[in-house]
């Protein structure tokens, strides 16, 4: 090996913290979080170094590494990323890293353990999106399933055992038959050339009947339909979301799920460039269903994490768009979203862990008013909500409306039903920011100089007291302390990357270039 | 001048460096000094802009400056180029300039408020927003700052946020302008698939190569945003409601940075409309129904900030009708002479808001003429030249829409224009005499109503000599100052040639229906020789269906917001929990119903086993003979 195997050494020093852990049962709940802040800490800067490293005019993997490790069967482990899979290694480590720093309070119980199942996960995920062997890249997507649905089961909420079985089994349905599509496609590439082998890169230059692809892929597809999750395999979603703790909840909605869309771009679509064109008509509805569907279940949603995990199963519905658009402004769109979406929908989920960690309640109707307690936390409700509704100017935007051109390029009407969502996202982002942030508390009376005091006495009718609904047994939002410098630490790096990549997206966009122009090689690079 | 291409970039930092500043220290350490950097930065901003439109205006060539790629994604690319023509110089000064007073304003308006400094961080973003829009040169960026207009709005309208109706007020206005974009988006995306580039200039170049139903098809989608944001019939029902804002809010919207981003777009994008007479069509109609509707709501309102908003929403109708008759000139120049009276309007009722302790009900208003008398005197200005009082601004520019209409060949939409100026000049004489005539209806124990301090004055009278004097930028109709100005940039709209005959026929007709309005307001409110109640009471259900604005908000809450939500409460009670859910969980209790019914078969009994072991054997054996087996023949 002539040169450091960085990729490696990003994978691995979560593991590595993880390793420490474990060897070290009778380790402080302190020392815990410091050595699993550690190895996410170290992961997250080569990961960085490995970004700057990252030549952006280099069409084809970057950093590769190889080692022989089955040779009769093909079976190798090779690492290597491109412009679709750097950027979200990069979005790994940081959600991991703010994960790890977002669990340092809530979580005090099984410390060490839950640690360890954080520092594996993360692992995993970056396994998943390193590796260029299909044999490897399998067993990184099962090493992630276990410890996430650890963390669900054990660290969750009251429901937390069925929402973590659900995740698991369904996950697990998908993967399955992931595998025999894996099975297949190797089993296919040796009767055709001879050679056995699963590296990626080499099955993709395969030739594969019209019948074989179309089974292959949906094979395929079923396991990323899940991941990602596109409507109807959806349901396992909002129980996951509602019942992880918030890190649980952020690296399920910031980073699992784009594992669907990061398979859709690296196995469906080079693998099966046929049935893809086949299939895409298709999924573009079952697109369009996710995305008007996902945003008006969200906004009826009491709970403000179902809100959040219906509104994300609405955005995988740009992504799936923008990637079966087969265009380039589809594919951009789709890799900006992932990645916004990453940022944006986490931030969302760390807030609602704020709350939660001050109200022990997640009812939209408990708060009310935050922004007089919470100044702090009330302008990072806005600017991500905002984020999420697709303003322009913040990263939402951006990766939405070149799926949506994406589409629109292909089908007139799969743009124009999409951007329809742009109303309904507005109402379910605004109805609930005007819930907790605005408004007053719940049972609070109006202000002195508020304008119902008035209509009230020249009605006769008593004001309505401030907030949603009933009180309840929830804490009253009024004596919340704003956010702690930790709290604040998660979120301004959030924030900052959705204001640069809204305000400059050339930058990531230079990076996916070359991966895009390669993808869409086989489709008439449309866009182009 | 041409320096100034070089420095165009300062007319929109100078704000955005004010908001990002009071946004992120406001609250820790410049808070109650907000305006020092606002104030001044705005006043930068419209410094910037007056070389900028003087270059303009002498040697006619836009100036342009790029400052960056902000999409490259494959061939679709958008660049971030900041370009003025004359279109663009005239909005420059409107906006920075009635945003300066307002901001000026502000200081003494919004004094002690615990919210000062996140006031004057939105104050500039709005104008900032502003800005840009007017600046841009391509079809998305002119998208981006569209909406981030619609933000600020957002913000500033939903201030007072612990008031539930500031709250709903704010998210209205922003929900239904997302109705519009919803077509203007669409709109921009025909545009790219059809024609390859979102670059203003290229777009108008090729228009010409697209067939009829396209061209109308952009148009159309164009003008829903067009009729979202500028409030016209049936989206402007946020408008009147984003009253709920502070005034100085309320006179930014109404004047400068949000209403008029709609007349202006199209105004931008004329060679698309001129393409395609049905969009124009479409255009006029919907503005003359706009002033109609708009101006018999205002009519019955009590609350003086309604009147004014609703007086908005039906002069911008009146510019759509311009716009839609080809008269893009005279569109402008309205949007030009209104930015003065109405901001002066808006400042006005803050002013009479200040000194009667936020309250708003004419009803108990009256006799404010003696105690505030500036007050008294720039609203009246205000009040006469919106409703066209030869020769304040109003006149001018309105008369010559009609003017425009009449000989256009839309002589219906020309009356339902003059129809709507004689309850122009109904209301707003209304409001005057109600709020400043007759006795004190106030509670003048705990009341002492005053004129405001000189921050807030010195707006109001700079304001009332432009409401004053502006029209004359406009003399002689259809020659002036103005027009020469803008010709270059409507070079290729079409010509009207007015005689002097119907020019002054219609100059007198709209001062006969202008006095009308006046003194039918006199006698009602002032001479008391018709009484409202009864006027009310004989029209009976006229009255009521201006009274409940033609009903727009209950149609809306009863056909489309409730259905709407009760068919999201369907699919997600009925079809993802009962249908989608209950199949993944019914195939989970699938399986384990049929592992409990194999369960049975392990009882543990060696005998079962072996009955099992024995019939099995038997089973197999006899199917084996059955088979045709010759083991035993």
């Amino acid at each position: 090996m002539d040169q450091i195997p960085i990729l490696s050494l990003i994978t691995y020093a979560p593991l590595a913290g993880a390793v420490i852990l474990f060897l070290l049962p009778r380790a402080t709940e302190r020392a815990a979080r410091w050595v699993a802040l550690l190895g996410s800490g170290v992961s997250f800067a080569l990961s960085l170094a490995m970004l700057a490293a990252f030549d952006r005019s280099a069409t084809g993997m970057q950093f590769t590494e190889f080692i022989d490790w089955l040779p009769g069967l093909g079976i190798a482990y090779r690492l290597g990323v491109d412009g679709i899979s750097a950027p979200l290694v990069v979005l790994t480590t940081l959600l991991s890293l703010i994960s790890v720093l977002a669990s340092w309070d809530p979580i005090r119980r099984r410390v060490r353990e839950y640690y360890i199942s954080l520092l594996l996960l993360e692992t995993g995920m970056l396994g998943v999106f390193v590796s260029l062997d299909l044999f490897l890249f399998y067993i990184f997507w099962e090493v992630m399933l276990i410890p996430m649905a650890l963390i669900i089961g054990i660290w969750g909420s009251a429901n937390r055992v069925y929402a973590a079985v659900k995740f698991f089994l369904y996950t697990l349905a998908g993967s399955l038959l992931m595998l025999v599509g894996i099975v297949a496609v190797y089993q296919a590439y040796f009767e055709q050339t001879g050679v056995r082998t699963l590296d990626v890169l080499e099955l993709a230059q395969g030739t594969y009947g019209q019948a074989f692809q179309m089974w292959a892929f949906a094979a395929f597809f079923l396991a990323f339909a899940i991941k990602i999750p596109m409507w109807p395999f959806h349901t396992w979603l909002p129980d996951a979301h509602v019942e992880a703790p918030t890190a649980g909840s952020v690296i399920l909605a910031g980073i699992l799920l784009k594992m669907g869309g990061y398979g859709f771009l690296r196995f469906n679509l080079p693998l099966f460039p046929d049935a893809t064109r086949a299939w895409a008509p298709f999924i573009i509805v079952l697109s369009l269903i996710a995305i008007i569907y996902g945003a008006l279940v969200a906004l009826v949603q009491p709970d403000l994490k179902k809100l959040v995990a219906y509104s994300s199963v609405s955005h995988m519905g740009f992504v799936t768009l923008g990637i079966f658009a087969l265009n380039a402004q589809g594919l951009y769109g789709a890799m900006i979203v992932m990645i916004s979406h990453g940022l944006v929908t986490g931030a969302l989920f760390l807030l609602v862990g704020i709350l939660y960690e001050r109200a022990h309640t997640r009812e939209i109707s408990a708060f009310g008013g935050l922004h007089r307690s919470m100044p702090v936390a009330a302008a990072f409700w806005g600017l991500f909500a905002f984020a999420s509704l697709g303003l322009p100017g913040l990263s939402g935007f951006v990766g939405e409306f070149l799926a949506i051109l994406g589409g629109f390029r292909v089908y007139r009407w799969a743009g124009v039903i999409a951007m329809f969502v742009v109303i309904l996202a507005a109402w379910y982002m605004l109805w609930m920011l005007q819930r907790i942030v605005m408004m007053r508390a719940p049972g609070e009376p109006p202000d002195p100089d508020d304008p119902e005091l008035r209509l009230a006495a020249v009605h006769g009718v008593p004001p309505a007291a401030g907030g949603a609904g009933p009180r309840g047994q929830a804490v009253d939002p009024r004596t919340f302390p704003d956010l702690n410098w930790k709290e604040f630490a998660t979120l301004a790096p959030l924030a900052v990357l959705t204001v640069w990549i809204g305000v400059y997206p050339g930058y990531l966009m230079r990076i996916l270039r070359p991966a895009i122009e390669q993808a869409l090689a086989a489709f008439g690079r449309i866009g182009l | 001048m041409e320096w100034i291409a070089d420095w165009l970039f300062v007319i929109p930092l100078a704000p955005l460096i004010a908001a990002v500043a009071n946004f992120l220290l406001g609250r820790w350490w410049i808070r109650d000094r907000a305006h020092w950097i606002a104030v001044p930065a705005v006043g930068v901003s419209f410094l910037a802009s007056v070389p900028a439109f003087l270059a303009v205006a002498r040697q006619h060539e836009p100036l342009s400056q790029h400052l960056y790629t902000w999409i490259p994604a494959g061939d679709f690319r958008v660049p971030v180029v900041l370009s003025v023509d004359q279109l663009t110089a005239v909005m420059l000064l409107v906006v920075t300039g009635v945003s300066f007073l307002v901001h000026l304003y502000s200081v003494g308006y919004m004094h002690g408020d615990p919210g000062y400094h996140r006031f004057f961080a939105y104050l500039p973003l709005f104008v900032f927003s502003m800005v840009m829009l007017v600046l841009a040169s391509n079809f998305l960026v002119l998208f981006v700052f569209w909406e981030a207009v619609g933000l600020c709005s957002y913000l500033l309208i939903g201030f007072w946020f612990r008031r539930r109706s500031a709250a709903d007020a704010a998210k209205k206005a922003f929900i239904v302008n997302r109705v519009g974009d919803f077509g203007f988006s669409i709109g921009i995306m025909l545009i790219f698939v059809t024609l390859g580039t979102l670059d203003y200039a290229e777009v108008f170049e090729r228009v010409g190569t697209l067939g009829a139903g396209t061209v109308t098809a952009i148009a159309l989608l164009l003008f829903t945003g067009a009729i979202g944001k500028s409030a016209q019939v049936p989206l402007f029902v946020w408008l009147p409601d984003a009253m709920e804002g502070p005034t100085p809010v309320s006179a930014l919207i109404h004047a400068a940075t949000m209403v008029t981003a709609g007349i202006f777009m199209v105004a931008r994008t004329h060679p698309i409309f001129l393409a395609s007479p049905t969009a124009m069509l479409v255009v006029a109609i919907v503005g003359a129904v706009t002033a109609f509707i708009a101006a018999t709501i205002a009519v019955t309102q009590y609350d003086i900030k309604r009147v004014v908003a609703y007086s908005t929403v039906s002069q911008l109708g009146y510019m759509a009708i311009g716009l839609g008759t080809g008269a893009w000139i005279a569109a402008i120049f309205h949007l030009f002479t209104h930015a003065f009276f109405k901001a002066l309007l808006f400042l006005g009722s803050g002013s009479v808001m200040h000194g009667l302790h936020d309250e708003l009900d004419m009803r108990r208003m009256g006799g404010l003429k003696r105690s505030m008398p500036l007050t008294y005197w720039t609203f009246l200005i205000g009040a006469a030249a919106n409703a066209g009082i030869l020769p304040l601004a109003g006149f001018w520019s309105k008369d010559e829409i009609i003017v425009g209409a009449w000989v256009g060949g839309y002589p219906v939409v020309a009356l339902i224009a003059l129809a709507a100026a004689f309850f122009t000049s109904l209301y707003m004489f209304r409001a005057v005499f109600m709020t400043f005539h007759g006795e004190e209806r106030f509670d003048r124990a705990h009341l002492h109503p005053h004129d405001p301090p000189w921050t807030m004055s010195v707006p109001l009278v700079v304001l009332a000599v432009g409401a004053a004097v502006a029209g004359f930028a406009g003399v002689p109709p259809e020659q002036g100052w103005f027009h020469r100005l803008l010709e270059p940039v409507f070079e290729s709209a079409m010509h009207h040639e007015v005689s002097l005959a119907t020019t002054l026929a219609f100059g007198a007709i709209s001062t006969v229906i202008a006095l009308a309005g006046l003194y039918l307001a006199a006698a009602a409110y002032v001479l008391g020789t018709v009484s409202p109640a009864v006027v009310a009471e004989r029209l009976g259900p006229l009255y009521r269906l201006a009274y409940n604005k033609w009903y727009f908000d209950d149609v809306y809450q009863r056909l489309i917001v409730e259905p709407a939500r009760g068919f999201a409460t369907f699919l997600w009670r009925q079809i993802d929990v009962g249908v989608i859910d209950a199949a993944v969980n019914g195939a989970a209790s699938l399986v384990v119903w049929t592992s409990q019914l194999w369960r049975r078969a392990q009882t543990g009994l060696v005998a079962n086993y072996v009955l099992a072991i024995a019939l099995g054997t038997v089973i197999i054996v006899g199917a084996y003979l059955i088979a045709g087996s010759n083991l035993f023949r």
